[in-house]
């Protein structure tokens, strides 16, 4: 790995390219001029995002991390489709880190999230196919002396007049010599790709145990290592000694570091050894100060204040003050890991003049540039090379890059290649979680039953703040505090959304579907309530408040049908019924839900309709969405991270438990056909089914949980209030 | 020195006989397909076969596989059922769990050829998938019914 430590992987590239004599849209620009490149380089000219060889072969460059979503994917076939290659020749390789990967709208960096992959790329990669396609075409008309007009590309060939036919291969260098087209000219008509269930081209690899995932990176002479964390959010190492655990056979080091004290080995298991025996005296600070108890009654306190208004219609405390009946209601969430099946890690191999790393990371940009920091170095010095990521879901997007900065310090300290791996405990305790919520809502109803007014508080810690990202909150909204809330489309003439950001020293982070993670459990929950509170079917009642949207109204009909909503069920289940919008993208879920003897939810069905608008492979939308309730079913049943004396409380599966294949009901997706502009997949399954679960827990039991988890000590209390 | 058998071939191995055996297949022996979720036997990820039963090699001492024969996913052949099927359901996704779901599914097949729910259910709980990936794994293990060798792979 040194030699390509040494050469960028730009140079690398091009290298190859010229070796192989094959087109290469790409890495034409010396090291060191990869800032100008990005200057003077189009947003639209294809150009970093594929190589075809001499042997036909496709290598499509995918800007996306690739961490169970699909994009080795989804992506390439974006771009094979307006090629018009066989797609039984297209391969991927992850982008490095330079300007033309950068992300198309969130601002100079490459990044993963937002659900934004297909949406964001959509354009450009299909461009980028069109101009390799548009040479490939005038390549062969120069070869046979005609107008490219009267020739055209089809499954790696391009055919001509007389029944001439050349594939890709044999015109990649002739085509590399030619100018790469200004305004390529996408494919009109049919697609043949675009919109069918394409194998996965990552499949073979993460079956046969060869995908290699940060974890999974070797490198001659190194060494591994573990870190001991403090206790407590905030707590630094006072002292320490480490003499005992250098005395177990195979621990090289012992350094500390920002994050803690680093025992560093030959292996994993000797540097878990030794951080056993190491003695250190932490200064533990404020946070130890942290509970949950103490943490809700203030969020309880907060929610009784008025806070910073997000949205106002009308007049809601008005209405509120002069209606007869109101109803006020109080819900909570908790703190959520990510909990990505991989425990985070990062290999770094730190030279006086260039720095490799390698790892799983959604945040490429910011992380090498927090890498560069914390070496000395600058950030195109450093090779970032982004691996399989063993679950994503916002974890491996940190702001902090708290997980690449300790290995860089552990590597600057060492001198050697070392790899940081986090224990499951040290995963789910050094923090960043889905932010714990609290939200107070209060409504009053119309004469025909429907919601008059509706005036909501919003209490939790701020994604958005002490990070880079702090100037997109605007007038003291962070808007990922109430996204799902402040813009719902349900009508109601009297609304307000207020929010209260709190802060403390426990990490939040965007976890998979960010705020609507819980405004989707709220507003879909407390609608249910309102609708029963009027007599009305919670289905037909989000129907009427919804006429207006087409999209919430297609989903909402669709899951409803396919749930068989309104039909009778065996004694004892329940369905309920929650939609959404998040991401660009509608979905609407049918729970259908029992109690079990120790009043432990059993889900046995969630049906699900998705809009995401045009579709790529709709076989990784039903995957996503399958993927994206699972998540759901795993927080809305059992997921809370709490604090006592500053202390995580939970640290591995044992604690946190995630839905189990035992526990996993059967799911059914239904996508929605749609010619409305892409949206994303990855998160927006989530939000739905919490309140899907919820309000069919109500439905079987007449217990209204409004605090998840849905646990049985919960539900039994629930019941008893009735 | 500790003397298994390894996918079939002889391995000596010079480490303390209290690492989990994990550890000594990814980084004594380089078969990285096997995986590090949580250390506890809680979730699967480093599921082995050991004497052809499925086991958890991240609590598994080294020491205690002294002479025996271990299977990893690398030790599957390409053409076997179970990995057929799991690549015509599409069954991964961040592929992180599915090593250790496949080792449990054929074991589960070599030891039960055609599984019922139930079955499945029991053999397969402890195998998380942040993913969500249950489904498809259901039904791949359905899909490679009846069609698994009858040893499970290639056990030597």
């Amino acid at each position: 790995m040194s030699d390509v430590t040494r050469m960028s992987r730009r140079q690398f590239m091009k290298t190859s390219a010229l070796a192989a004599g094959g087109l290469m849209l790409a890495c034409h620009l010396p090291l060191g001029r990869r800032d100008a490149a990005a200057a003077g380089e189009g947003e639209f000219a294809p150009n970093a995002f594929l190589r075809i060889g001499t042997d036909g072969s496709v290598t499509i460059i995918v800007n996306k991390s690739e961490m169970g979503q699909g994009v080795y994917t989804s992506l390439p076939m974006l771009v094979a489709e307006e090629l018009c290659c066989d797609w039984k020749r297209v391969t991927f390789q992850a982008s490095p880190v330079a300007p033309e990967y950068n992300h198309t709208q969130f601002g100079p960096i490459m990044v993963t999230g937002g659900s934004t992959s297909v949406r964001s790329e959509w354009n450009r990669l299909s461009l980028a196919g069109a101009a390799a396609r548009e040479m490939l075409v005038a390549a062969a008309a120069q070869e046979w002396k005609v107008e490219t007009a009267v020739c055209r590309a089809e499954n790696s060939f391009v055919h001509g007049p007389g029944g001439r036919k050349l594939d890709f291969g044999s015109l990649a260098s002739k085509a590399a010599t030619l100018p790469v087209p200004k305004e390529p000219k996408l494919k009109s008509g049919r697609k043949s790709l675009l919109g069918t269930p394409a194998k996965r081209l990552d499949s073979p690899a993460k079956i046969n145990g060869t995908a290699t995932f940060g974890i999974d990176v070797q490198a001659p002479g190194m060494l591994t290592a573990v870190i001991a964390r403090p206790p407590v959010f905030g707590g630094k190492v006072k002292s320490f000694d480490a003499a005992k655990a250098k005395a177990v056979p195979g621990v090289r080091d012992v350094v500390a570091v920002d994050a803690g004290v680093a025992v560093v080995a030959d292996g994993f298991w000797p540097a878990r050894k030794g951080r056993e025996l190491l003695e250190i005296v932490w200064d533990e600070g404020e946070g130890a100060q942290i509970s949950t108890p103490a943490m809700r009654e203030e969020f309880a306190r907060l929610a009784a204040t008025p806070g910073v208004v997000a949205r106002k219609d009308g007049d809601a405390p008005g209405e509120l003050a002069r209606a007869a009946r109101r109803f006020e209601v109080d819900y909570e969430v908790p703190y959520l890991a990510h909990a990505t099946m991989e425990p985070l890690n990062c290999f770094v191999d730190l030279r006086s003049d260039g720095c490799l790393i390698r790892t799983g990371s959604q945040f490429q940009t910011v992380d090498r540039a927090a890498a560069a920091r914390a070496a000395g170095l600058q950030p195109e010095q450093i090779i970032f090379e982004t691996t399989f990521l063993g679950g994503g879901f916002g974890r491996r997007a940190c702001p902090a890059s708290d997980f690449v900065i300790e290995a860089v310090q552990v590597a600057k300290a060492i001198g050697k290649p070392v790899k940081v791996i986090r224990t499951r405990e040290d995963d789910m305790r050094a923090g960043f979680y889905r932010p714990q919520w609290h939200d107070r809502v209060a409504a009053c109803l119309d004469k025909k039953g429907y919601p008059l007014a509706w005036h909501h508080r919003i209490v939790g810690q701020s994604i958005m703040a002490g990070t880079p990202f702090e100037s997109m909150i605007k007038n003291g909204i962070d808007d990922t505090s109430v996204e799902g809330a402040a813009d719902t489309p349900y009508a109601i003439p009297n609304l307000q959304v207020e929010l209260h950001s709190p802060k403390n020293l426990v990490p939040v982070l965007w976890w998979r579907s960010v705020g609507h993670s819980h405004t989707a459990f709220v507003m879909e929950s407390f609608l249910d309530e309102l609708a029963h509170a009027a007599g009305k079917d919670p289905y037909q009642y989000r129907r009427t408040l919804l006429a207006k949207h087409p999209r919430h109204l297609m989903v909402l009909e669709t899951a409803a049908r396919k749930a068989g909503w309104g039909k009778p069920l065996p004694k004892g289940r329940g369905r309920g019924i929650a939609v959404h919008e998040s991401f660009g993208s509608f979905i609407a879920q049918v729970a259908e839900v029992s109690l079990d003897s120790k009043s432990q939810v059993r889900v046995h069905r969630v049906v699900c309709a998705v809009d995401c608008g045009r579709v790529v492979n709709p076989d990784t939308i039903k995957a996503q969405m399958e993927s994206g309730i699972t998540f759901g079913l795993s927080a809305a049943l059992y997921g809370a991270i709490t604090l006592k004396n500053g202390r995580v409380e939970q640290g591995n599966f044992d604690d946190y438990p995630l839905v189990t294949m035992e526990a996993m009901p059967k799911v059914e997706v239904y996508i929605v056909p749609s010619n409305e502009a892409p949206g994303g997949v990855g998160e927006p399954g989530v939000p739905p089914t919490a309140p899907a679960v919820a309000n069919a827990l109500f439905a079987a039991s007449g217990a209204r949980v409004r605090s998840l988890p849905l646990t049985p000590d919960k539900i039994r209390n629930a019941k008893k209030k009735g | 020195m500790i003397v298994f058998h390894v996918n079939g071939k002889e391995q000596r191995v010079d480490v303390t006989p209290d690492t989990p055996l994990l550890w000594v297949l990814r980084e004594t022996l380089g078969l990285t397909g096997s995986k590090f979720g949580c250390g506890e036997g809680l979730c699967g990820a480093c599921t082995v076969h050991i004497d052809g039963r499925a086991q958890r090699s991240c609590i598994t001492q080294v020491g205690d596989v002294q002479g025996k024969k271990v299977v990893t996913i690398e030790g599957i052949p390409e053409n076997h059922p179970v990995k057929t099927a799991w690549l015509a359901q599409e069954a991964s996704q961040c592929g992180y769990c599915q090593p250790g779901q496949i080792m449990s599914a054929v074991a589960l097949l070599a030891q039960k050829p055609r599984p019922t729910d139930t079955d499945i259910d029991s053999a397969m709980s402890g195998n998380l998938c942040r993913c969500g990936t249950y489904g498809r794994i259901r039904r791949a293990i359905h899909a490679a019914s009846g069609k698994a060798s009858p040893k499970g792979g290639k056990r030597s």
